[in-house]
């Protein structure tokens, strides 16, 4: 995506923020009124078919905690040379940045599955937008209400988010099987603040300070790179596939909107005889 | 007999209730100078206008203390009037137990050039993080009418650990606690009728919200039980006359989901199926369980994974 997009989209973000302190807004299901501006941002003119049979979004009805709301994008076919899904966009139409995170896979990942856990500021549908090897895009949507209560999309507790800054964690399946896809756990610490809160004292807004981007690879071979946005929650939480017939180590690179790096290396041990 | 039964009834209940033949919110007298208003035990709606938090007022000899203010100009408004309903002295304070709106969204109805708004020293970043959400929110939850005026107040008055403030002949304790329900939880200690407000680090029969940090909360209810109170007022439910036996429900419900989130996570289960199936056990137990287990359990599991 280019930094002209980025700067729509953060434009779009500050305005809707606008908007949010003085009109509630509440999408109705099926309403395309976000998307129609959000669309063209992102995919430009480009023909987006439905994705059904293709991939499938698992999340719940209703966002129970609106800070931490967990998502799955169900790959309906395994990841195969000629055929496989690249990239993944995930979008929340109502959020003030519906660009939520932009997945990159290879075949080498066995199953395009992907979990993650968002911020979901109101009432709003829900994409995922999945890029096929040849090219083609296709779409699934579904629609989600906003928590309630007095549930919000911010930090339970800012002081510890960030005395946990830059903590890095990778949670393996109890077994690694030797040439299927095994789903791994990727945590990292971060506020992933969304930086739209008004500062009184300073009449700005305090910048943001989230995570813009994570690279992994095993034994040197790229296995998920991600784009993430403020609406990926606190504590940034991933799970993807990869297929390994040997035992090696995965490295992590994460950066952050101030460019602080931050690094992991995880060894993964096949199952002997498996 | 049976009217003079009646006649008995309708004394008791003047004395006790000071409602409204104005337009106010009833409030009972749980002690000397000291009135609570019970909200509902339900979910805020416009249908019973938010009205589901407990709030109060502690009144001295020269002024009057207000803990927390409701969800909305309206119910502020009707707590004030309560107020001036009891005693004409000044309302020198408003004590916001923390940052949840259905407890700060009437202070609007408390300006004025003397009114010192008191809260727990993290309060005033969690109402920047939280209150243009909570504003956008407001028309839902309670109407378009009640929502009308609502205003985020900043607090004047910090507390960092311990505050003692004077209502002339009266002094109240109000004590900020560690990270627990939320992250500007306070508590307010009226010693002269041993009467501690727990704020919402104190659910009784509704389920507890977490919103903040599970293990913080169980050790700060270690030091709530330490305290000599007579009588206890939950942020939600009713009163307590038990002490600390009344909270050993609640600590019951957060040790269980504390421990069944543990475990699906020794197991590298996932945030899901950590919602499908802890705290199964409480489901009778609780009002409001099915709103508010799953939503419990998901900020569990992300703060326990960390552990
Ligand atoms: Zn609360």
């Amino acid at each position: 995506m280019g930094s002209r997009c980025l700067l729509l989209l953060a434009a779009l973000a500050l305005w809707s923020c606008g908007v949010c302190t003085s009109v509630a807004r509440a999408a109705e299901a099926g309403d395309l009124t976000r998307w129609n501006e959000i669309r063209p941002l992102i995919f430009g003119a480009a023909e987006i078919e439905n994705g059904e049979g293709i991939i499938a979004l698992d999340a719940p009805t209703r966002a129970e905690d609106a800070a931490v709301v967990p998502i799955s994008i169900v790959a309906l076919a395994p990841q195969s040379p000629d055929r496989f899904i690249a990239k993944v966009s995930l979008v929340i139409d109502e959020n003030p940045a519906p660009l939520v995170a932009v997945f990159h896979l290879t075949p080498l990942n066995g199953s395009a599955t992907l979990s993650t856990r968002v911020r979901v500021n109101d009432y709003t549908n829900i994409r995922a937008i999945a890029q096929m090897s040849d090219g083609k895009l296709v779409m699934v949507s579904r629609y989600m209400k906003a928590a309630g209560g007095c549930s919000a999309p911010a930090s339970k507790d800012q002081q510890a988010a960030l005395a946990r800054l830059g903590k890095m964690k990778m949670i393996p399946p109890e077994r690694v099987m030797s040439g299927q896809p095994s789903v791994f756990h990727l945590l990292i610490s971060h506020p992933n603040n969304s930086g739209l809160q008004f500062d009184q004292m300073s009449r700005n807004y305090i910048p943001a300070h989230y995570i813009k981007l994570i690279q992994i690879t095993f034994d040197g071979q790229p296995v998920l790179t991600v784009e993430p946005n403020i609406s990926i929650s606190e504590d940034p939480s991933f799970h993807f596939a990869w297929v390994t017939d040997h035992s090696g180590t995965f490295e992590v690179k994460a950066v952050d909107s101030r460019d602080t790096v931050f690094t992991g290396s995880f060894p993964v041990t096949v199952a002997p005889g498996s | 007999m049976r009217s003079l039964l009646f006649l008995f009834l309708i004394i008791g209940s003047v004395l006790l209730t000071f409602s409204a033949w104005a337009d106010s919110l009833s409030v009972t007298s749980i002690a000397p100078g000291v009135y609570v208003h019970f909200g509902k035990q339900e979910d805020a709606f416009p249908f019973n206008r938010g009205d589901i938090a407990n709030l109060g007022f502690i009144v001295g000899d020269n002024s009057v203390a207000v803990i927390d203010t409701g969800s909305s100009p309206y119910l502020g408004d009707q707590l004030k009037r309560a107020v001036r309903s009891v005693t004409n002295l000044p309302i020198r304070y408003v004590i916001n137990t923390h940052v949840h709106p259905d407890h700060v969204l009437g202070d609007v109805s408390f300006v004025g050039t003397d009114t010192v708004f008191v809260g727990n020293a993290r309060l005033s970043a969690a109402l920047q993080a939280r209150g243009p959400y909570y504003m956008n929110a407001l028309p839902r939850t309670v109407g378009e009418d009640d929502a009308k005026g609502a205003q985020v107040i900043a607090p004047t008055l910090s507390v960092q650990d311990e505050t003692t403030l004077d209502l002339g002949g009266r002094k109240i304790v109000l004590k900020s606690w560690p990270t627990a329900h939320t992250d500007n939880d306070l508590t307010v200690w009226d010693a002269a009728t041993q009467t501690l407000f727990a704020s919402d680090l104190l659910f009784v029969n509704r389920i507890p919200v977490l919103d903040g940090n599970l293990s913080g909360w169980l050790s700060d209810l270690e030091g709530m039980a330490a305290i000599p109170a007579k009588l206890v007022v939950p942020g939600h439910g009713p009163l307590v006359t038990e002490w600390p036996q009344g909270l050993s429900d609640q600590r019951r419900y957060l040790t269980v989901l504390r421990d069944d989130v543990r475990a699906v996570i020794a197991h590298h289960g996932t945030m899901e199926q950590a919602m499908d199936s802890a705290c199964l056990g409480e489901k009778d137990k609780w009002l409001l369980f099915g709103l508010y287990n799953r939503r419990n359990v998901s900020a569990a599991f992300a703060e326990l994974e960390w552990e």
